[in-house]
């Protein structure tokens, strides 16, 4: 008997062409550059990268990381949450410009960003007099590196769950509404358990961003070891240096935050699959 | 205690919704909007619901300035054609979540709210589904804990948005009946929007036949068939029952 394809299912050479590039890409784009950074870590022994992470310098950049992104994230999954309410579920003038607004971030170069900060903020900025005379430091200090970052980490929330509340609609809020349930109500009861799976992803991704912020923050920073570097900076502070080793230990580090939070995202992916499909509509 | 509608307008962006629609029903009437897609009867009956506003006009019902009572405290049990079942919660939940919500004096006691969920489960012949999800339910069996969820609240009014819409014909004539008999027992104000003369005609004490924002013929069902207002009702009638 001749051997029959189905009319939608390609020649198996071309899917094995087909997989095999896709196979290359990642690996030279994606895996390779990755290992190069263990790599390069361990290159002298797990003692010399253990020594560059117990740096006094790099401790501060790790710590100075870590409290932007304690600050940034939970401030944008805030303004996330309620831009995106607004804009799916109530009409109002000018929701077209806060949409567009909200992507700003995303099409700036982050060294603009910056920049804009250094304008607002900085010593010849708008507010640099009145903020020099009350003694309070925003630029080259760790509030400018949080607002830039921010500013960077802001669309994240909101993207993720912008089309998912459009796609949900209204229908269940105002199910809600007609059986009593206050506004609070509505929102803690009905809203945010529909959007849980969506607002999860969008700080991961927000929380990754956060962590790995490298343009706005430079320029904002003002690359003061030890006070103003965050791990990123620190990265390239120390391989201008020549301190290899060191910089690519500080780099696997932040990889491997970066990792964590995928392995974590894939986790809930797999652990809620009934529970993240049945909160989708479709 | 009557439900007295008086000259309703309501324009969306580009086009008039509703062109000043009057009506009046009794206390307990059994009230059905008909009519083509676009003719207002939805925007009606969510204006009865409170979860749109009309530009002018008036509404009263059960001695209250209807329009000034926020959708929310007007118990007005509101059944969406597509359900709009709390996807997260169980169809317990579902059916308790109007008491559930209220303020903490006027909470029912938790053995008190079960014990209602249970009463209305048995009336909507879905005794044992307490811990499905919705997503586990039939069309039919949805519409069903919907409108136990719409009558939990002990609803002052009911309003029903193409409730069989999206069912197959043999399940539509069973709920039909069914919802008739509810409403008998009951005896709330209740009106339901329909695409479907038939289904208006065989359900409803009133009907109201509405095109383009208007309402071109309002009466029982009887008097509408036998002696058509409008040429707009008679060809509506006639098509819908050639099809």
């Amino acid at each position: 008997m001749k051997f029959r394809r189905y009319p939608t299912q390609d020649h198996p050479l071309s899917r094995i062409a087909l997989s095999l590039i896709a196979i290359g890409v990642v690996t030279l784009f994606l895996v390779l550059p990755l290992a190069t950074v263990f790599t390069e870590a361990l290159r002298k022994g797990l003692g010399v990268a253990w020594e560059a992470l117990d740096d006094p310098d790099a401790r501060a950049a790790v710590r100075l990381t870590l409290i932007t992104a304690a600050i940034a994230v939970p401030l944008n999954a805030v303004f996330g949450v309620a831009a995106s309410w607004a804009i799916a579920k109530f009409d109002f003038k000018g929701k077209q410009f806060l949409t567009t607004l909200i992507d700003l971030p995303f099409s700036i170069s982050p060294v603009v960003s910056g920049l804009i900060y250094v304008l607002i903020f900085g010593l010849q900025g708008w507010f640099g007099e009145s903020l020099r005379e009350a003694n309070v430091k925003i630029i080259f200090a760790v509030p400018g590196i949080v607002l830039a970052t921010i500013f960077i980490t802001f669309p994240f929330v909101a993207r993720e769950l912008i089309p998912l509340m459009e796609d949900q609609g209204r229908d269940e809020e105002e199910a809600a509404t007609s059986l009593g349930a206050s506004g609070w109500d509505t929102f803690m009861r009905v809203t945010l358990p529909n959007i849980r799976w969506g607002l999860l992803y969008g700080v991961l991704l927000c929380n990754a961003r956060a962590m790995g912020e490298f343009g706005a923050v430079s320029v904002v920073s003002g690359h003061i070891r030890g006070l103003t570097n965050t791990m990123p900076l620190h990265v390239e502070v120390l391989y201008n240096d020549y301190q290899f080793v060191g910089a690519f230990a500080v780099a696997s580090l932040l990889a491997l935050l970066a990792l964590v939070t995928l392995v974590l995202k894939s986790l809930l992916e797999w652990r809620f699959a009934d529970d993240i499909a049945a909160t989708h509509r479709h | 205690m009557s439900l007295v509608v008086d000259s309703i307008v309501k324009k969306f962006e580009r086009f008039p919704a509703l062109n000043g629609v009057s009506l009046t029903a009794p206390q307990g009437a059994f009230l059905a909007l008909v009519g083509p897609s676009g003719s207002g009867k939805t925007t009606l009956l969510r204006i009865l619901g409170g979860l749109e506003f009309p530009d002018s006009g008036s509404v009263h019902f059960a001695d209250l300035n209807w329009l000034d009572v926020p959708a929310r405290d007007r118990r007005a049990g509101f059944v969406f054609q597509q359900y709009a079942l709390f996807k997260h919660m169980t169809v317990e939940k579902n059916i308790a979540f109007g008491l559930t919500v209220r303020a903490k004096k006027l909470r029912p006691p938790k053995e008190e709210i079960a014990r209602r969920v249970e009463e209305l489960l048995a009336l909507v012949q879905l005794e044992g589904y307490n811990k499905r999800y919705p997503s586990q339910l039939s069309g039919g069996q949805k519409q069903r804990v919907a409108l136990a969820r719409a009558l939990a609240i002990e609803p002052r009014m009911l309003l029903l948005d193409e409730p069989f819409g999206a069912l197959d014909a043999k399940v539509r004539k069973e709920l039909r009946g069914w919802l008739r008999a509810i409403h008998e027992r009951m005896g709330i104000t209740t009106v339901f929007v329909t695409h479907d003369q038939e289904e208006a005609f065989a359900l409803a004490d009133l009907v109201a036949v509405m095109n383009a924002g208007k309402i071109e013929q309002y009466g029982t069902p009887q008097d509408v068939r036998r002696a058509p207002k409008t040429p707009f009702v008679a060809d509506f009638i006639e098509v819908q029952a050639g099809i």
